[in-house]
């Protein structure tokens, strides 16, 4: 199941992660793709105020994890990138995947081999001479990320 | 001897460095081996692949063994065992702890937990001992903080990055560059070449506070690459090195400058991985000297700019002073605070 939505802005972004992030449970993996400063961060960003984080969430690409704890859920916010030659095989990826929080996973493509087989991918791309609009790509893998996404799009 | 030196076995791997270091009394280096793994990471041409906790624990014992030997020192000789408990990369972080751990019960040795961002500011305690209330500058591939001292041991964090880490931009940018990793070095290089043409902006220079902000800049330095490359025109490569440098350096130098004004601090210090810039050193000497010359700068010798474990033997002979030991329960905490505690 897929969708694509126009936004014009950050600040839209960020409302669209407001909101999926109220309707996330404890297990659920997001996959974020988009380029360099496509927004990945901004949308993170979002999610972790939606899910009632104050702290600042700053770029987890050199410490690869990042832990939240102050949430309605655990937040793991996660970036691969520079995971591009070697995988994820010994990261223990899987026991934050299967564990009791929400987990976000930036260029998760780079580590395909290591992802869950249901998950809801996010793709932000940055629309040709419109520095700030960005289309916002939707592929929901699985039953209950359909039905998620389903509830996501009657809000939106 | 006149007076018999504490020794302190420090161990740090809390992202790509497998280290293990002796230092004597805090400030005496005796030995700091580091298993740098940059040279793999050449190899591949691509973005770091060895952070995974294997290479840690393929490593340990031979840093550890190798450290020992070189300072020529048993395990008798020692009068504790230090490791960094955070923050990083919780699988690599566990291979320094227990490694630590077990040392301290087979020798029955004192236990101290590092925080690695202190352990980067006491790297300059091998200079000359610090001198109170200092401000710390820590730029590193992960982090960009100022950390206000009012004495040893107590670090407050008054300023830090909201989003990337002033390191991290410099290596997104390098690849948008086409430079081999890790770009840093490099873009440092060819911004002495080039010129400030591109103007970018200077995120939150003016702002009544001491954060940072670099995602901005490094979009804006994506869009100027992509916009030339659609249109077909080839920009100057040393000048878009020049260009980014120069607002990253201003923004950092600036702020640094107002922050130590503020806190009317003696000592501003200069720490972490991004501080073997030499541009961002060049202009916090020239800065400092033009605006603030009564406040002594310092700023730690290359080799112990990045991740390395003498660092984390400097900060834990503070601990060590104080009795401040861990138990055997101790456990990494991956996104530890320098201030919690």
């Amino acid at each position: 199941m897929e969708k694509t939505l126009l936004v014009k802005n950050e600040e839209e972004t960020k409302q669209i992660a407001l909101k999926l992030a109220a309707l996330v449970e404890p297990g659920d993996v997001i996959l974020l793709e988009g380029n360099l400063g496509a927004g990945k961060t901004t949308f993170s960003k979002g999610l972790a105020l939606g899910l009632g984080i104050q702290k600042t969430i700053k770029s987890p690409t050199f410490t690869i994890i990042k832990e939240y704890h102050q949430g309605r859920l655990p937040f793991y916010h996660m970036d691969v990138y520079r995971l591009e030659d070697s995988g994820a095989d010994d990261l223990g990826l899987e026991e934050y995947f299967e564990g009791d929080g929400f987990s976000v996973v930036e260029w998760a493509h780079l580590v395909a081999k290591n992802l869950p087989q249901t998950y809801l991918e996010i793709t932000l791309n940055v629309e040709t001479n419109d520095v700030e609009g960005r289309k916002i790509h939707f592929k929901a893998v699985g039953t209950h990320y359909e039905q998620l996404l389903t509830v996501l799009e009657k809000q939106l | 001897m006149t007076q018999k030196k504490t020794l302190i076995l420090a161990i740090e791997t809390s992202c790509d460095e497998t280290s293990a270091a002796i230092v004597a009394d805090g400030h005496i280096i005796l030995s700091n081996i580091v298993a740098s793994q940059i040279k793999s990471h050449m190899r591949f041409g691509g973005v770091v692949p060895e952070i995974a906790s294997r290479h840690h624990v393929e490593q340990i014992t031979q840093c550890i063994e190798e450290a020992m030997s070189q300072a020529k020192v048993t395990y008798q000789d020692l009068a504790a065992v230090a490791v960094t408990e955070g923050p990083g990369l919780v699988g690599a972080l566990l291979v320094g702890v227990n490694a630590a751990k077990a040392i301290a019960f087979a020798h029955q040795l004192p236990l101290i937990p590092v925080n690695h961002m202190a352990g980067h500011i006491y790297a300059n305690r091998f200079e000359a001992p610090l001198e109170f209330p200092l401000m710390a500058l820590v730029v590193s591939g992960g982090h960009t903080e100022l950390v206000y001292m009012e004495k040893d041991g107590v670090f407050e964090i008054v300023g830090e990055t909201r989003d990337d880490a002033a390191g991290e931009a410099y290596d997104k940018v390098g690849r948008v560059l086409g430079l081999t990793y890790p770009g840093g070095k490099q873009i440092d290089q060819m911004a002495h070449i080039g010129q400030d043409t591109f103007h970018f902006p200077r995120a939150m220079i003016k702002e009544n506070n001491y954060d940072f902000s670099f995602s901005g800049l490094k979009s804006a330095f994506i869009n100027t690459v992509h916009n030339a490359e659609q249109k077909q025109i080839a920009l100057n490569k040393e000048d878009l090195a020049a260009s980014f440098q120069a607002s990253v350096i201003e923004v950092l130098v600036t702020k640094t400058i107002r922050a130590c004004q503020e806190y009317q601090v003696k000592t501003l210090v200069l720490a972490g991985g991004v501080a073997a810039n030499a541009g961002l050193r060049a202009t916090l000497k020239e800065q400092m000297a033009c605006q603030l010359a009564d406040i002594k700068l310092m700023i730690p010798p290359l080799a112990l700019c990045g991740d390395n474990a003498a660092m984390i033997g400097a900060a834990a002979y503070i601990s060590y002073q104080k009795e401040e030991w861990a138990g055997y329960d101790l456990n990494a905490i991956p996104s530890l605070e320098i201030d919690e505690k």
